[in-house]
């Protein structure tokens, strides 16, 4: 059996049903016990018992050869498209700057393409204390293969002990496929990432089920541990123009740039003139809307305050927005400084998509809409004459 | 074209409540769903297997009360369900989970494509689609909102991305994840319905697929989870009242430092 109460040490105090986020602990008879059809051995139970009457066995299997200390530094992957590198790579140098002064270790910055020169001196501003740089035309735009090789390539070469990636379209694709390669953990989608004192090992808190549970997990016996952040959650230092880097080029044979895919084309669209999730406020629209021309009020009050438009469910499957826009559980996840909801009702799909944002400002005409529940500053009224309103104050208020 | 589809059986969200008292999940009476995303995969694979021929099967790993979630698949078109089911699967992370699944795509054999949803909603990675490519070192392309053309050998793709879209070329076998805007899966007809109820479903356990126990569940999985604990919940704020200028000026004063 992989869990066991040790029924000894039990005393029925039920802590362990609390802490179960399965439902799968019941006290009887003064003593708990587990319903191994609903256990998912997920452990939370473990460190919840003060008694330490939960034993949960695993065969402790450390990564062939590997030794842990042989890896050192944190290593973040640094994004670019179209030769600039993207605002999420900034944010986890500044997070793994922390890091790394608190294990007494260095930021890598590891970044891949064509012609990155002019990209090098902002990455050491803001954090990164060496940038491996691998250049290659096939390395110009991001495929999955290149990229992995070249990164698994450089992870066996280097061995770092931490390696962060933004959770993107491009992250989350190549990271996933990296870390199967190099046989380690990933974590998706973490919200903080924190060190364990004594072990010195990585915490990475996310969320889970909708982000109504937080879960902190560990990669004990494997290297790197690997973790994805989104944008906006780690915060950049301030550009520091005093910081140098130490510049490390790589190249490969060719056939670790080869790729089986072939990327024929790269589409933008031009309803994502600023894209969802690097905006810093996100002005969204629902069903309140009533149709899709009313979405030009949504843009005006966007354009004054340099914010890109978002849109319901409801508005997506009407066809009054792009699927592109859509923000929610089957959509987008977002996290902006201030997020407008007008005539967005705040359905749970919804609220999962967007609660973690900073502030949530919400217009709605029914004052017993949920999405006044996560709202900081909450507007019951006429969405058509508030929202004008709003674009007309703004526009004095920051003179645009 | 020989099509599997990998699928989860998730508890529907909407329903996944906190006890205020306890500060745990409620899980009672929720009901359990296949993955909204890998709807569209399956709807997928019905799709093509209607337009060009060929065999789709739907895979899931989970306790055996997923094998109602391909019961539900069967009835959509899928011509047959394989549970990955055995108590030495519990505890797996998105590796052991990938790695499973791939073995047991293997044991199918001869197959041209294999389609996830983009990510689970309960477990929200992204991760499993790109692990079981990588564990059989097959091309893949994410996010796929729409399948241009199918050749014998290659499909061609359109790839989302944040600021719209990629055109890729794939050579077959490959895996592809699929997002929303790939299509709108169909309602289950009553014939569906009926020979789904009489399939038989194929159950394979880590005997069945000669799996190396250091590689699956708890003790396959590099990750580990330390605790689980409920975010604290996120409060209503200020109700702004007044004429909708008045509004306007208080909501300015309020945001105005926010605002760069």
């Amino acid at each position: 059996m992989p869990i066991q109460i040790i029924l000894e040490k039990c005393s029925g105090c039920s802590l362990c049903v609390k802490a179960c986020p399965f439902d799968a602990i019941r006290i009887m008879d003064k003593k708990a016990v587990i319903d191994l059809g609903k256990c998912n051995l997920c452990g939370a139970c473990v460190p919840a018992c003060k008694l330490k009457a939960v034993l949960l066995e695993r065969i402790e299997t450390l990564a062939p050869n590997l030794s842990l200390k042989d890896y050192k530094g944190i290593w973040v992957f640094i994004e670019q498209k179209k030769g600039k590198v993207q605002s999420v790579a900034y944010e986890l140098l500044g997070k793994a700057q922390e890091l790394a002064k608190r294990l007494s270790t260095e930021v890598g910055a590891v970044l891949l393409g064509n012609n990155l020169d002019d990209q090098l001196e902002e990455l050491a501003w803001h954090g990164a204390d060496k940038i491996y740089l691998v250049e290659a035309v096939e390395l110009a735009n991001f495929q999955d293969e290149p990229y992995t090789n070249v990164l698994v390539k450089l992870i066996q070469k280097y061995k770092p002990q931490i390696f962060l990636c933004g959770a993107t379209s491009v992250g989350r694709s190549l990271i996933s496929r990296v870390a199967v390669k190099i046989n380690t953990g990933l974590t998706a989608d973490c919200t903080s990432l924190d060190i364990e004192p004594q072990r010195k090992i990585l915490l990475q808190t996310r969320p889970a089920f909708g982000g109504n549970i937080m879960a902190t997990i560990i990669t004990p016996n494997h290297r790197p541990q690997m973790a994805t952040v989104r944008h906006k959650v780690m915060q950049p230092i301030a550009a520091d123009k005093r910081r140098k880097a130490k510049v490390i080029r790589e190249s490969f044979d060719s056939v670790v740039y080869a790729s089986r895919t072939k990327l024929l084309d790269i589409v933008d669209e031009v309803e994502a003139l600023i894209n969802l999730s690097e905006a810093d406020i996100i002005v969204s629209g629902g069903r309140g809307m009533t149709g899709p021309e009313n979405f030009k009020i949504l843009a005006e009050l966007a354009q004054v305050l340099g914010a890109a438009v978002g849109a319901s469910r409801a508005a997506v499957d009407s066809n009054w927005m792009p699927y592109s826009h859509q923000v929610g559980q089957t959509g987008r996840t977002v996290a902006p400084k201030i997020y407008f909801a007008c005539g967005i009702s705040g359905q749970i799909q919804h609220l999962v998509g967007m609660q973690s944002s900073k502030i949530i400002v919400a217009i709605n005409k029914d004052p017993d809409a949920p999405i006044f529940k996560v709202a900081t500053y909450g507007i019951v009224g006429d969405l058509f004459q508030i929202i004008p309103a709003l674009t007309k104050k703004f526009k004095e208020v920051l003179k645009r | 074209m020989n099509i599997i589809v990998c699928i989860k059986q998730v508890p529907e969200t909407t329903e996944v409540r906190i006890n205020p008292e306890t500060n745990t999940l409620i899980r009672e009476g929720v009901k359990s769903i296949i993955n909204p995303f890998d709807m569209y995969a399956i709807e997928e694979a019905v799709r093509i297997k209607e337009k060009i021929g060929g065999k789709t099967t739907v895979v899931t790993m989970g306790p055996p009360q997923a094998e109602s979630a391909l019961r539900e698949a069967l009835s959509m078109g899928i011509d047959e369900g394989i549970l990955l089911s055995d108590r030495a699967f519990a505890g797996s992370d998105t590796w052991a989970t990938s790695y499973t699944l791939a073995e047991a795509i293997k044991k199918i054999g001869g197959y041209d494509l294999i389609i996830c949803g983009k990510q689970a909603s309960d477990g929200d990675t992204a991760q499993v689609g790109p692990g079981i490519s990588t564990h059989l070192d097959i091309p893949q392309a994410t996010y796929v909102k729409k399948i241009e053309e199918i050749k014998d050998n290659s499909l061609r793709v359109e790839r989302m991305t944040e600021e719209g879209f990629e055109i890729i070329q794939v050579p077959l076998p490959a895996l592809l994840t699929v997002v929303k805007e790939i299509n709108e899966p169909r309602i289950p007809s009553l014939r569906g319905m009926m020979r789904a109820k009489q399939a038989k479903i194929i159950t394979w356990t880590q005997k069945e697929l000669n799996l190396d126990s250091r590689k699956i569940g708890l003790s396959g999985s590099p990750t580990q989870v330390v605790k689980i604990f409920t975010p604290s919940p996120r409060v209503g704020g200020q109700m702004l009242q007044g004429e909708p200028e008045e509004i306007s000026d208080k909501l300015a004063g309020l945001l105005k430092n926010e605002i760069t």
